[in-house]
């Protein structure tokens, strides 16, 4: 293993993030702060409690998953996408590296970014609300989890993508929506029985309701559903990364 | 002279049908600078691509320093460097991030000593900590070729290195090159520049449509190809050619007071003794004579007309 070449590729992407530091963290911070301003103060106070936690708070765990998602997506789609469009691609090629490596090195840091902000958000989250963590190590092992399975398929989206707009669209058009209608901003308890029925097929419930399981110690589904969701989920992508790999499809010609 | 770089029979066809490698052999010996020279699409950067593991070849084989490029691809490829005919290069950030990171991305401890070497080398030194995008185009260029070689290459790819690159950046190139071959460094260059591969080159291959042509010493290419040119300097011009020199083809040169005749150099009899001895005979008196190599871009020039008028006639047969 070429830990030298990980290194690398791990330093030389968490420099782009902090060379762009106000765009890495200000953007999340802002908008979480929206969130809880519209969601926790204007739309809470109509909302006292659900599931014995003040609203509020119990928005806290799908706003840190909402951003958590977005971000491990977006860093590593960005992270390998943007080698491959300006050409740098090719080094990565002609490197004594195998494509584990390159995966690690890439991966890793998204995850690693997406984590940082992650935990930030978390630090927001207790200037506007009170909570305590019930199971802390588990939250942090949940969120290190999500980190890394939507960074792989973050990844995927990047060898995929063809122009800016593949880029994009994959978030846009079906991870955001799967994490909006994921629970972040309710329990699925609260849908009507057939909605809740529809929610069950959307991964990001199981992710959401874990976590929200470390923080109140309720949750929407089984704690080891959750943790099966998300295995399940980090297979898949390493399954695909793996035949992309053994492939070359969209890397080699 | 030991070979460094052994290419045997390398095929490389893409799925449209496309062949851009028919069967390439060629062996690179150590510390030489070798040009491979070639119209563009002849496949040249697909010959490079394939050595540094850029792009899969159909079939053949490639071994550098005796290395697989497919088993053992991790040694091969550490004995590399290659410097891109694209500017490719990350605006937003420092020389000096960008030159480390290929030093790391191949497995090199960092080195500042080493690095600082090489940004010396190629003059960046006093541009390490500016932005990609802060420089001229020579300069990034001359980046690129500081992170090719951050990691001590042994063999040195330079794809079209003085591609839209002015007269003075280029002989400046060429004195990197030349520092490099100095050191120890294997070069392969490609180009469509002929005077290039006649001013640096030890050797020179031909790439055309997917083929090597020929690969040869630049001076035996230059001696076995060239065709020589005698001018015949005259003491008064003339108005006309005298008839007694028609058999020699001579030209007259616009002043008319030069005669010129083309011989080849491999010809048995080049045919000097007889026309000299015909000017005398004309009662022409001589103030001068002038002898002219021509250059490689004739030498290519005639190579391609010789292959498209071989294809022609198997057209036709």
């Amino acid at each position: 293993m070429n830990w030298t070449a990980i290194r690398a590729i791990f330093t030389f992407e968490m420099f782009r993030f902090f060379r762009t530091i106000a765009q890495s963290f200000l953007a999340p911070v802002i908008s979480t702060s929206l969130y809880f301003v519209v969601f926790g103060a204007a739309i809470g106070s109509r909302i006292q409690e659900v599931e014995g936690v003040s609203y509020g708070a119990f928005i806290v765990p799908g706003l840190v998953m909402l951003t958590v998602i977005t971000q491990s997506i977006s860093n590593a789609s960005f992270g390998i996408y943007f080698p491959k469009f300006i050409g740098t691609f090719s080094e990565l090629l002609a490197a004594p590296i195998s494509f584990l490596e390159i995966v690690l090195g890439y991966v890793g840091a998204a995850a690693t970014k997406a984590l940082i902000i992650g935990i930030i958000i978390l630090l927001t989250a207790f200037f506007f609300v009170d909570f305590t963590i019930q199971h802390p190590l588990a939250m942090l092992a949940f969120l290190l989890l999500t980190t890394i399975s939507f960074a792989l398929f973050g990844f995927i989206i990047g060898i995929w993508a063809g122009n800016f707009e593949q880029l994009q669209i994959v978030p846009l058009l079906i991870v955001t929506p799967l994490v909006f209608l994921g629970g972040s901003f309710y329990s699925i308890s609260m849908l009507p029985p057939v909605w809740q029925t529809i929610s069950m097929f959307n991964p990001v419930v199981y992710l959401i309701s874990g976590f929200r399981w470390a923080f109140f110690g309720t949750a929407d589904v089984p704690i080891i559903t959750s943790l099966l969701a998300i295995g399940v989920f980090t297979a898949l992508a390493l399954g695909v990364i793996w035949w992309i790999f053994r492939t070359g499809w969209r890397i080699r010609e | 002279m030991t070979t460094i770089v052994d290419i045997q029979d390398l095929r490389k066809s893409y799925k449209d049908g496309f062949q851009a490698l028919k069967g390439v052999s060629l062996e690179i010996r150590e510390g030489e600078i070798l040009a491979l020279l070639g119209p563009n699409g002849a496949g040249k950067t697909t010959l490079i691509s394939t050595v540094c593991g850029i792009t899969t070849a159909s079939s053949g084989t490639v071994t550098v320093g005796g290395h697989d490029i497919i088993t053992d691809y991790r040694a091969a490829r550490s004995m590399i460097g290659l410097v891109p005919q694209e500017i490719n290069l990350e605006p937003f950030e420092r020389v000096i991030n960008v030159v480390r990171f290929s030093r790391g991305l191949f497995g090199k401890r960092s080195d500042d000593a080493m690095i600082e070497k090489v940004l010396k080398q190629l003059s960046l030194w006093d541009k390490k900590d500016n932005q990609i995008r802060e420089l001229s185009g020579g300069m990034k260029r001359r980046v690129l070729i500081a992170k090719a070689l951050a990691h001590d290459p042994r063999v040195l790819f330079l794809d079209e290195p003085t591609a839209g690159v002015d007269v003075e950046l280029r002989k400046e190139m060429w004195e990197v090159v030349a520092g490099l071959k100095a050191d120890g460094v294997t070069i392969i260059l490609t180009t469509h520049y002929i005077e290039e591969a006649e001013a640096i080159a030890d050797r020179v291959g031909v790439i055309a449509k997917g083929e090597l042509m020929l690969v040869e010493d630049k001076d035996k290419l230059m001696a076995r190809m060239g065709q020589k040119e005698l001018e015949v300097q005259l003491t008064a011009p003339l108005s006309e050619i005298p008839a007694a020199l028609d058999p020699h083809a001579l030209r007259l040169s616009d002043s008319g007071d030069a005669l010129i005749y083309t011989y080849d150099t491999r010809a048995e009899r080049t045919g000097i003794t007889k026309l000299l001895s015909d000017v005398a005979q004309a009662g022409l008196t001589l103030r001068d004579l002038v002898t002219r190599q021509s250059s490689l871009e004739e030498i290519f020039v005639t190579l391609v007309h010789e292959d498209s008028d071989t294809a022609a006639k198997g057209e036709r047969a």
